[in-house]
């Protein structure tokens, strides 16, 4: 199986690395045609507001819609987050609406307040998992089909919808494999 | 809870590749960029091409300028301090700039040092001509490096010189055996560890985007496909006469700039790009990119 990483602008390359470690193979998705060639997608960390832009000139994000609602996994780092989104706190930006969740963008503050620190995830293991956040996002409502996975305080930083993951932070910046292989599992369980 | 770590500060700089940083002065001009799809904006009194015919001192902005700017998009917003001039940069931190570029585009504060960009938690981009320029100045803090280029000239000679060069050196330190690594470093005038590193990657240890002259779509592409991770555009955007049409054909030429199609179908009807100067008929001393060392 491949996964694709979207490949328009952003954290693309540290995906690459992750799912290659991981033992499964990138296509870094530019184009619609190569959506049919991988069995799940990943939207790193970038702009939100400029991936959401390419996404609507290149006429990928209704197609991309239509196949998270038919159970294709896709799984969002902070911009990818924001994207699954369907509702952005203050901003009518272009987005994926396909998760019940509310988010707030730049939540912690600039980048002054950038930050990492360990994250306890029991989904996906008993140790901490060490969480990089940039100018990063984080969830404050979610709906009745997500679960919560990790969270600090009232901030909700990594929700699962079914075939969808959302992670506040950049796991892809760390050599700990963890939440890729727990996508990759999602990938690799689809019906 | 750690902030200003160097992981967060390169990080930021990770989440820009592929993307375009535009030169803007007011919050009308940042709402433009913002719009056409910049990753980020850099807030300046003046565009280059701007500093370079009015001449005189050219310094940080006005804060006032910079507070405008930032309130008016939801993208980062990037300022100039001079180099050496760690005031003017605890100013920008105060500010709560995300980026700082200590840019030899403003005059130098001081021809001997640089500003220790460790002791700032806000990152830090700085201008490079060749590999021991990048690496000095990733050893001083930055987590972030551009090749000059020539500021405000429209011509993209020598941002493509200046590319060419790193690539070069980094082909030279790659292929190297590890036993030569410290007479390059010597040779570089490069910190040791980071020649290592260069060896151990392939490419400099933190992002590079190129700046300095990129004027057109397909200057960007240029530069991209020489192996840049992303592209400043100074002058080329609001020195244009359609500024809107030409930002969003700079960013779409940047995240598909191997596809020469669309490289064709972007670059119609988007207006005259700047005027501009040609590098090769400047007097030495009419050249920005040799401030800094």
């Amino acid at each position: 199986m491949k996964i694709g990483v979207l490949a328009l602008q952003g954290a693309v390359r540290e995906h690459c690395n992750s799912l290659r470690a991981c033992g499964v193979e990138p296509v870094e998705v530019q184009y619609m045609f190569q959506l049919s060639e991988i069995g799940g997608l990943i939207i790193p960390g970038g702009e939100s507001t400029t991936v959401g832009k390419l996404l609507v000139r290149h006429k990928m994000l209704e197609v991309l819609t239509d196949m998270g609602r038919d159970g294709f996994p896709i799984f969002g780092t902070c911009t990818g987050l924001i994207l699954l989104a369907k509702e952005i706190s203050g901003s009518q930006q272009p987005r994926l609406n396909l998760m019940d969740i509310t988010v707030e963008r730049n939540a912690f503050g600039r980048q002054i307040a950038s930050f990492e620190r360990d994250l306890a995830i029991p989904e996906i293991g008993e140790a901490d998992f060490h969480a990089i956040f940039i100018r990063a996002p984080y969830i404050v409502k979610v709906g009745a089909g997500v679960r919560v996975l990790a969270k600090i305080d009232d901030k909700i930083l990594l929700v699962r919808q079914q075939n969808l993951l959302a992670a506040a932070f950049h796991p892809e910046l760390t050599t700990d494999l963890r939440i890729h292989q727990y996508f990759i599992r999602i990938c690799a369980d689809r019906p | 809870m750690d902030t200003g770590t160097v992981m967060v500060k390169r990080g930021l700089a990770e989440m820009l590749k592929g993307g375009v940083i535009m030169d803007v002065t007011t919050p009308e001009q940042a709402k433009i960029a913002e719009e056409a799809g910049a990753v980020a904006v850099m807030a300046l009194e003046r565009v280059p091409a701007d500093i370079r015919a009015q001449g005189g001192v050219a310094r940080m902005s006005d804060p006032e300028i910079i507070i405008r700017i930032m309130d008016a998009v939801t993208i980062p917003v990037m300022a100039k301090a001079r180099i050496g001039h760690f005031v003017e940069a605890q100013i920008l931190e105060a500010l709560e700039i995300d980026y700082i570029d200590e840019s030899e585009v403003l005059t130098p504060a001081d021809e001997h040092y640089h500003i220790n960009k460790h002791l700032f938690k806000v990152p830090y981009v700085c201008g490079a001509r060749n590999l021991g320029e990048a690496l000095r100045r990733i050893g001083e803090g930055a987590a972030m490096i551009r090749t000059k280029g020539e500021a405000g000239t429209g011509d993209v000679v020598e941002a493509v010189r200046h590319i060419r060069t790193v690539n070069d050196e980094i082909r030279r330190v790659v292929n190297a055996p590890t036993d030569e690594l410290m007479s390059i470093a010597k040779e570089l005038g490069a910190p040791y560890e980071l020649v290592v590193e260069v060896k151990e990657k392939g490419r400099l240890p933190v992002v590079n985007f190129a700046a300095g002259g990129i004027a057109t779509p397909a200057d960007a592409a240029l530069m991209m496909q020489l192996g840049c991770d992303g592209i400043f555009v100074g002058s080329g955007i609001f020195k244009s006469d359609n500024p809107a049409a030409r930002a969003k054909a700079i960013v779409e030429a940047t995240a598909h700039y191997q596809d020469a199609k669309l490289l064709a179908e972007v670059s119609k009807g988007i207006g005259i790009a700047m005027r501009g100067i040609h590098v090769g008929a400047m007097k030495e001393e009419e050249k920005i990119a040799g401030r800094g060392w």
